[in-house]
């Protein structure tokens, strides 16, 4: 087994900083991607073209970039709001904030693709049999429709997913004590920089199996009929 | 019958999509109790015609009356016809049936749930009500022990059926049916059909486009033939399939023998 040396409990810090980092910018990219593909979907010519530029620049643009862009950007901004009420001291952002901010925003474009794509697969015939019983559009979405939806973006949603775990280690590079960071002052004091980078991407690797894992079940879960022993 | 009440009424009727027209003008009335058959080769326009009566399909210009309520429409930007108030186009939409060809049920539901969904959602029905409701339907349509299942573990015939249970839950003034048996194996139709007679012996008002001409003459009280998006021929079963005056109806029925 890999020695160590004592900072497995820093490692373990980081695993915890990662995990949470990564769940809570899946649930606000999910309301990212699902407010965008609606958005794109729209019938309404300013709100298509909001999204567009969202996804447009989002998804042209290093996740790195986005990380800096929110991170400095966002101090800088608050700097200048707080300097309005004679505050002129320097103000930092929290890391974990920011890479809440720049991972979601990040998830979000590109899940509005798979919802959008996902939206356009339920046929029209699911939309029509729902209103025809007299239910409001809004009824037909969320019971209709989304659970259909759901089913459809998983697999495209559980791969963005993996993506956006390893992503967190970008974070890393604007002060997280994530996963990377905890291995590389570990590593500061160890000289064994083999040791763990080697432990941490057993770490990602473990967290990326546990997530493909959630991402069949819930594939499963969503597919009641296939389970009908009738 | 001269005072049975009207269960639904249609007036002049324009469908077009783009510049072609597809409805031009279609007036139709149904009193409680009437079994209207809608036949016509493909592209007549019974389909549309059917859809446009809740909607479904936009007409340019028309009137519908259901059980003496007028639907109040209003132009829209696009030149179609839109209701002027979503609450009562969904009102009027709860007391019309419809049944699609290809079914539409929704896959990530029980049967069961197939059914209470709208009682629950749109009749403000409690749940006990609406599954006792459901469970009296299917035993009706004989899919009782599907209950549990999903679409997907049905056969095209048994989805059918539960569609007409899923309508029928909401004890509907008229019941439309569009081509009901055109998306089944030939084996499969008459389960559905059998279903249909029965409904139309209880004395339901139904609407029904059909290629079915035996079950047609039978069940109808009077039949229509579309032709081009008009209505080529109107009357009884014995006159249009026996003593058509039009020579396309002629010819048409001839065809379907």
């Amino acid at each position: 087994m890999i020695d160590l040396h004592g900072f497995g409990h820093l490692l373990l810090a980081g695993t915890w900083v990662t995990v949470k980092l990564a769940l809570v910018s899946l649930s606000l990219g999910l309301v990212f991607g699902l407010l965008g593909a609606a958005a794109k979907l729209s019938e309404y010519k300013v709100l298509r073209a909001i999204a567009t530029t969202y996804t447009t620049l989002i998804r042209g643009i290093p996740e790195l970039l986005i990380v800096f862009a929110i991170y400095f950007g966002g101090s800088a901004l608050v700097m200048g709001f707080a300097s309005m009420f004679g505050y002129d001291e320097y103000i930092e952002v929290n890391p974990f904030m920011a890479g809440v901010a720049a991972l979601s925003i990040a998830f979000g474009a590109y899940a509005t693709e798979v919802f959008r794509m996902a939206i356009l697969s339920i046929p029209q015939g699911q939309w029509e049999s729902a209103q025809a019983l007299g239910m409001t559009r809004g009824k037909t979405f969320f019971r209709i429709i989304l659970p259909q939806v759901w089913r459809v973006a998983l697999p495209g949603l559980g791969n963005l997913f993996q993506v956006l775990l390893k992503d967190t280690a970008l974070v890393s590079v604007v002060g997280l004590q994530d996963i990377i960071r905890q291995a590389t002052t570990a590593i500061s004091s160890t000289k064994e920089p083999f040791t763990f980078y080697l432990a941490a991407a057993c770490i990602y690797l473990i967290l990326t199996a546990i997530a493909t894992a959630g991402t069949l079940w819930m594939e499963r879960a969503c597919t009641p009929q296939l389970r009908y022993k009738g | 019958m001269p005072d049975t009440p009207i269960a639904l009424e249609l007036t002049d009727i324009h469908k077009s999509y783009g510049s072609l027209e597809v409805l031009k003008g279609v007036s139709l009335k149904a009193k409680d109790g009437d079994v209207i058959s809608i036949l016509g080769s493909s592209g007549s326009g019974k389909s549309t015609l059917l859809r446009c009566i809740n909607l479904l399909e936009q007409p340019v210009k028309g009137r519908v009356i259901i059980g003496g309520e007028e639907l109040k429409l209003k132009t829209g930007k696009s030149g179609e016809l839109e209701a002027e108030n979503r609450k009562q186009l969904e009102d009027m939409r709860s007391r019309i049936g419809f049944v699609f060809q290809n079914f539409n049920l929704w896959p990530h539901k029980t049967i069961l749930g197939n059914i209470i969904e709208a009682p629950m959602n749109v009749l403000k029905q409690s749940r006990a009500q609406a599954v006792e409701r459901a469970e009296g339907l299917l035993k009706k349509v004989g899919l009782y022990e599907k209950k549990d299942a999903y679409p997907g573990n049905l056969s095209g015939g048994q989805q059918q059926r539960v569609a007409i249970a899923r309508a029928l839950a909401m004890d509907p003034q008229v019941l439309l049916f569009d081509e009901p048996t055109s998306a089944l194996d030939p084996e499969l139709v008459n389960e559905v059909l059998s279903v249909m007679r029965e409904l139309a012996e209880e004395g339901r008002t139904m609407l029904i486009v059909t290629h079915e001409m035996r079950f047609a003459r039978d069940v109808s009280s009077q039949v229509v033939f579309l032709h081009q998006g008009q209505i080529e021929e109107i009357g009884t079963p014995e006159q249009v399939f026996d003593n058509p005056k039009s020579q396309r109806v002629r010819d048409f029925m001839s065809s379907h023998n």
